[in-house]
């Protein structure tokens, strides 16, 4: 450290100065640009969450089941996802389908989303297309580990992002439950 | 004995070898679905074709015996195509619906088409649908639109059991499997066909949509549900304890042995494994006074009951031994009553009703251990026991897993003996009406939370090793015998099943010789 750092008094001074260069500097842009300089630019602040920024439609955001037309999962608990999964957060079991055509449906699926890695190979794994990462929600902190737990019933009910990118559906709350 | 050249390879086999063994037996694999070792040769799904050096077209393996100066190969530009060709003859009307079908990961049609397929199909036309999810009988279900009509199971049920109830019906590409009318698949093998069916037609109905196979693990096991003691494979699923409804144990498959059991087992054997994951498991020793049942530590039941037996003259103590225990623990046994100088130890109780038995494999002795336990000289009078406990003469019994309440005896008389003993002692796996009496419950490893040897009925001693960890606190019984011998003051060296079969090899002639490295996975015989 050199002498004049041990004097904190310096160090915070300069620190001082380069926030209100900042600060001067962006405040006499906006106000320039409300003079009608439209040219000039000061920094944005987006006002989340009323706004969102604009997000990649390839965004990997909360898991979905996609539904059947008669709202039943499309998934066929094949366990793909389940053995791909390197998070191994995926909890699927099976049962069978009362139509032999589809044979075997999910009785319990899980998530917990507290493991997951967010890394997509679940939806690149499944054969059904029947899991996507489209619905837009980023926002699912809960105030304990067993809420982050998303079942079968509450990853059906979400819909897919809009073309916005917003999500389409509220943030859900899941029941408190565990992983046995 | 032909000599022939497999790939450039020379062989000697047998006369009236085919094609296929005479390549196995040079470690060559000839690719095919309707041969099966045990059974008759159909030639019917076409795929072990390979080249003869002196045919002007491929010829079927499995239907061609070896003979002398025959030059096969198997891997030619021509076998290569061949077998393209007809595996997308197979996979015509095959629905390729893997993810949902339990026979995925093990399935040959999987395997060979990774290996030899057509990657691009040229069929256009709608598949030919046929009935899914057929329940052929109790233990097999059906899906016509997997099956590759290679007719095993049909050979199977005509040859093996003779019961003939499957066949194929209709025409061309309509062909189905199917029950003769008014038949059922309910005979006493009816799991086997599952396991010979290469592809996903035939599926277990116990094991469907329990676990994807790929989550099991194996071990070699001999199966506990009769004196002949089949050698199994035992599939446990350890990795996702939600899968299966937390049951460890999936499933059991055969395991070859030439002259035990070939590549079948009975169904009774195959499903015989629900009492390990049973809500009845043993988990902890327990002490009863009256109404009062206390959880004990080992540190604390172990002294409990050699306090027990101290108690008690050496001539009031009787073991009754069990012949569903492995040969480490009725050694055990007998040197527990060695040490306690009580000659009273026997391991035969009648069961209630006589078990069936036929020319196959299905034994009428449904005790995998009858034959060791005689061999260990522990054939004493169990009868002659409870009588003595009913009179008082003994006053100690411990009861190693049998339920005397339930077998032929008069089940008032037995209750009575239990009641007038004033220590009984009761180790086992599962919780029993005799458990539920007893003053001190010591919780058994079950035979696939172990390793240990069993003699079959004609003498064999096998082995079955550990598959899983014993539930709770349960113990291998030999190793609870020991820990009991050891606070008895007894020298006892062992610790492990096989410290127990060495010592047992030592003392015993008919077992003289044996390790278990000697008697590996083929068995080896008692000496006469």
């Amino acid at each position: 450290m050199r002498f004049g750092q041990r004097f904190y008094l310096a160090e915070v001074v300069s620190g001082i100065v380069l926030t209100a260069r900042h600060f001067f500097a962006n405040m006499g842009r906006h106000i320039a640009h409300a003079l009608g300089r439209r040219q000039a630019r000061g920094a944005v602040t987006i006002q989340y969450p009323e706004e969102r920024r604009p997000m990649s439609p390839r965004l990997r955001s909360l898991h979905r089941l996609v539904r059947r037309e008669d709202g039943s999962p499309r998934c066929v608990a094949c366990m793909m996802c389940e053995t791909v999964c390197p998070a191994h957060c995926i909890y699927i079991v099976a049962d069978e389908h009362p139509n032999p055509e589809i044979e075997k449906v999910p009785a319990r699926f899980d998530i917990d989303l507290g493991k997951c890695v967010f890394c997509g190979y679940c939806v690149e794994a499944c054969p059904e297309d029947a899991i996507r990462m489209d619905t837009g929600i980023l926002e699912f902190s809960a105030y304990s580990r067993s809420s982050m737990i998303y079942t079968k019933e509450a990853l059906l009910a979400l819909e897919p992002a809009g073309a916005d990118g917003r999500p389409q559906s509220p943030i859900p709350m899941p029941a408190r439950r565990t992983v046995s | 004995m032909p000599r022939l050249t497999i790939d450039g390879k020379p062989i000697e086999v047998p006369a009236g070898t085919n094609i296929i063994e005479a390549a196995r037996l040079l470690g060559i694999e000839v690719p095919h679905y309707c041969y099966h070792p045990g059974l008759s040769i159909a030639g019917q799904c076409r795929l072990c074709m390979v080249d003869l050096d002196n045919a002007p077209r491929p010829t079927i393996a499995c239907n061609t015996q070896a003979a002398d100066g025959m030059v096969v190969m198997t891997d030619t530009e021509r076998v290569r195509e061949t077998r393209r060709s007809i595996m997308e003859f197979h996979l015509i009307n095959h629905p390729l619906d893997c993810p949902v079908c339990d026979q995925a990961g093990e399935c040959w049609l999987q395997i060979y088409y990774m290996k030899h397929g057509l990657y691009d199909p040229r069929m256009v036309d709608d598949k030919v649908h046929k009935p899914k999810a057929v329940p052929l009988g109790p233990h097999v279900m059906l899906d016509a639109e997997r099956c590759i009509l290679c007719s095993r199971c049909v050979r199977f049920c005509d040859e093996i059991t003779g019961t003939g109830e499957l066949g194929i019906f209709h025409r061309g590409d309509h062909s189905e499997i199917g029950l003769f009318p008014g038949a059922d698949l309910t005979n006493k093998y009816s799991g086997n066909v599952v396991d010979i069916c290469p592809v996903g037609a035939l599926t277990d109905r116990d094991f469907r949509f329990q676990v994807r196979v790929w989550y099991l693990d194996t071990a070699r096991s001999i199966c506990q549900g009769c004196a002949r003691g089949c050698n199994i494979e035992v599939h446990t699923s350890r990795r996702r304890p939600h899968h299966a409804q937390g049951r460890r144990v999936a499933r059991l498959k055969p395991r070859y042995h030439a002259e035990v059991n070939r590549w079948w087992i009975c169904d009774e054997g195959r499903y015989g494994f629900a009492f390990v994951d049973d809500a009845s498991r043993l988990t902890f020793p327990v002490r009863r006074e009256g109404q009062a049942v206390h959880e004990l530590l080992w540190d604390e039941a172990i002294p409990a009951v050699a306090d027990a037996l101290r108690r008690h003259q050496p001539d009031e103590i009787a073991l009754l031994a069990s012949p569903k225990m492995a040969n480490e623990d009725l050694w055990a046994v007998r040197a527990l009553a060695e040490r306690l100088g009580t000659a009273r130890v026997a391991f035969r109780v009648p069961p209630a009703a006589g078990g069936d038995q036929d020319d196959l494999l299905i034994r009428a002795d449904k005790n995998p251990n009858t034959r060791g336990a005689e061999l260990l000289g522990l054939d004493g009078d169990a009868a002659a026991i409870m009588a003595d406990l009913r009179a008082g003469a003994i006053k100690c019994l411990w009861i190693f897993g049998h339920d005397v309440l339930h077998a032929a005896w008069p089940p008032a008389e037995a209750f009575e003996a239990l009641t007038r003993a004033q220590t009984l002692i009761f180790s086992g796996t599962n919780a029993s009406s005799v458990s539920a009496l007893a003053h001190l419950v010591l919780p058994a490893a079950a035979w696939v939370e172990r390793e240990g040897t069993v003699t079959n009925f004609e003498g064999r001693v096998q082995r079955f090793r550990r598959a899983l960890d014993p539930l709770g606190a349960a113990l291998p019984e030999h190793e609870l015998i020991g820990r009991v011998l050891a606070t008895l003051g007894a020298p006892v060296s062992a610790t492990r099943a096989e410290h127990w079969f060495r010592a047992l090899a030592a003392a015993v002639p008919a077992f003289a010789g044996m390790t278990y490295a000697s008697i590996g996975d083929t068995g080896q015989m008692v000496s006469p």
